[in-house]
């Protein structure tokens, strides 16, 4: 019996000819990431195994949760994080974009074992890696040892097949999934995605798909390198595929020729509908942004549909590039200065207000559209307000009215 | 000891929602867990207490204040139905110890509990039922013995598969 890529990946780097689902191995790590969330809980453990960092060229630190500070308790996790940066001399420190586009733009190759203390870090999987998240005490031990002890998981072999329709994007393609094998349905479980949708995305479109499979309970999303992975890591990392006899516990195959765009509805991410199902409520904030759909392609097809009119005066849109080298080529292509003029909030790089803490907290009773991963109440502000999951064009179309709308009238 | 029941997909932005997740201090995260989901939880919860919840407890974020702000809180067992893989993960690695019971919801409020960890079995005294819970590698229970992955590295210097 063959092996599956993510079985390859974790054998290499257990140094194991083999290893099988349900195995408990211990990996050497590539790259190991936190950010201004998860490492001021991960500094006193570290601190309690030794006082020297593995390899400080390994370990990359973000500040991108709430950056710049909005409060004093915010301020004072940042100088907690500084002090560990400078007692150790980590020299990986970025504060211009969310932790997992920068790790994809500049420290993630093929073949990489990528453990982050963030729950997201299953994005980077776009690039065939193998990418997990963690808690704090597990990076500080990461930290400490370069190492990480993982259970091999079972493999969801998943194919998107047919033609994609006009208006529908991977974060369509995605939710429905989401909502089919529900937000339990994958614990624990590898995702490896196939099939000729996959292969025509875009790395930016396929960052999108693996971003997400964390919101199923996988442990990790996988996508075979090919020229494009290659393209965008340049020519570097270790190149492999799933065996043809390789093993996978389920194979599901999503035909999305005839799906219409997609809604993640209150309260659950697996609460998914047709935007026909929704169409036509009316919303208070609409949010483009967030390690799901913050990229050029997100920003580009939002500024599109944006071009053909003006942010309702109902409505508060904000916009949040993925990281400044994203917010650069959007200044270069011209969408900043367009979406400016549409009626835009452009906001620094970051996670935004995705997390309910800064730059668009949602009030009682509002509603939002956010092109973000999590729905959950509260996540964004009050309790009582509502978010709706959707794709960057269905964001910017509602944005023109004011209302849940269709992109597709646009295009 | 009083048993806090939930339901299906608790998440961690329930647990320890994000605008108050400013701290490392325990004894402020422990006035601030479920703090809108639940809001007498904090005031009500006392050391001793058991967690017994549904499918998938813990989903969400990978923000180890949720398990630390339910062990500040003074929850010494949860069991659910199953967990998320990261939070079952912070969980161990803190010392606060989880078990996966598909039986889960036997369990009541007014119940009382028996638990032997190492064996995986509940027993539901006033009821007189057991019921078994889905056994953890001995890997895994050396780390929970050990009262967590800090504890347990600084024993052992390395992971002993």
């Amino acid at each position: 019996m063959g092996m599956t890529l993510t079985e390859k990946i974790l054998a290499r780097a257990s140094n194991k000819r083999k290893v099988e689902p349900g195995e408990i191995i211990v990996v050497k790590v590539d790259i190991a990431m936190s950010h201004d969330s998860t490492t001021p809980l991960a500094i006193n453990p570290f601190y309690k195994i030794t006082d020297k960092v593995f390899n400080e060229k390994k370990i990359v630190i973000f500040f991108d949760h709430v950056v710049p500070p909005p409060n004093i308790d915010a301020s004072i996790l940042h100088q907690k994080i500084r002090k560990f940066i400078s007692e150790q001399n980590l020299i990986n420190v970025h504060c211009e974009g969310i932790c997992h586009q920068i790790l994809a733009e500049k420290y993630v190759k093929p073949g990489y074992i990528v453990i982050g203390a963030d729950s997201h870090t299953c994005t980077l999987g776009a690039l065939g890696a193998f990418a997990t998240g963690v808690g704090s005490t597990d990076i500080a031990a990461i930290y400490a040892t370069g190492k990480c002890w993982l259970r091999v998981p079972e493999t969801y072999r998943i194919n998107i097949l047919g033609k994609l329709p006009k208006g529908v994007y991977a974060k369509d393609i995605i939710l429905n999934i989401i909502g089919k094998i529900r937000a339990d349905g994958a614990i624990y479980k590898s995702i490896e995605f196939h099939g000729n949708i996959v292969k025509e995305f875009s790395i930016s479109s396929r960052l999108t798909l693996t971003n997400m499979v964390i919101e199923m309970g996988a442990m990790n999303g996988i996508i075979e390198a090919d020229e494009k992975t290659l393209e965008f890591t340049g020519n570097s990392g270790i190149l492999m595929k799933s065996d043809d006899d390789a093993e996978y516990e389920e194979i599901f195959t999503f035909d999305i020729s005839r799906l219409e765009p997609q809604i993640a509805c209150p309260h659950n991410v697996d609460n998914v509908k047709d935007i026909s199902e929704v169409e036509g409520l009316e919303v208070d904030q609409i949010f483009i942004g967030t390690c799901t759909n913050g990229r050029v392609e997100d920003i580009g097809v939002a500024t599109k549909i944006l071009s053909k009119g003006r942010v309702n005066k109902n409505v508060r849109l904000i916009i949040t590039p993925a990281s400044n080298k994203v917010y650069l080529e959007c200044i270069r292509l011209g969408y900043i200065e367009k979406l400016i003029k549409s009626g835009a909030i452009v906001t620094n790089p970051g996670c935004g207000p995705c997390l309910g803490r800064h730059e668009g907290v949602l009030g009682p009773g509002e509603i939002c559209i956010s092109t973000g991963n999590r729905n959950f109440m509260g996540r964004m502000g009050s309790p009582d307000a509502k978010i709706y999951l959707a794709s960057p064009a269905t964001a910017a179309a509602s944005a023109l009215k004011g209302r849940i709308t269709d992109p597709r009238k646009y295009l | 000891m009083r048993i806090w029941k939930f339901g299906d997909n608790i998440n961690t932005d329930y647990i320890t929602p994000g605008r108050y997740n400013l701290t490392t201090d325990e004894k402020r995260l422990a006035k601030i867990v479920f703090k809108e989901y639940r809001p007498e939880f904090a005031e009500k919860v006392r050391p001793g207490d058991i967690i017994v919840a549904g499918k998938n407890f813990g989903c969400g974020s990978s923000r180890e204040t949720a398990a630390l702000a339910l062990k500040a809180a003074g929850i010494k067992l949860i069991i659910a139905k199953s967990f998320s893989r990261i939070f079952f993960r912070n969980a161990v690695n803190i010392g606060l110890p989880v078990i996966i019971c598909a039986e889960a919801d036997k369990i009541e409020e007014e119940d009382v509990l028996k638990v032997d960890f190492k064996r995986g079995l509940i027993r539901i005294v006033n009821k007189n039922i057991i019921l078994r819970c889905s056994s953890l590698p001995d890997f895994i229970l050396n780390i929970i013995s050990e009262g967590g992955l800090i504890n347990y590295i600084r024993k052992h210097g390395d992971f002993k598969i």
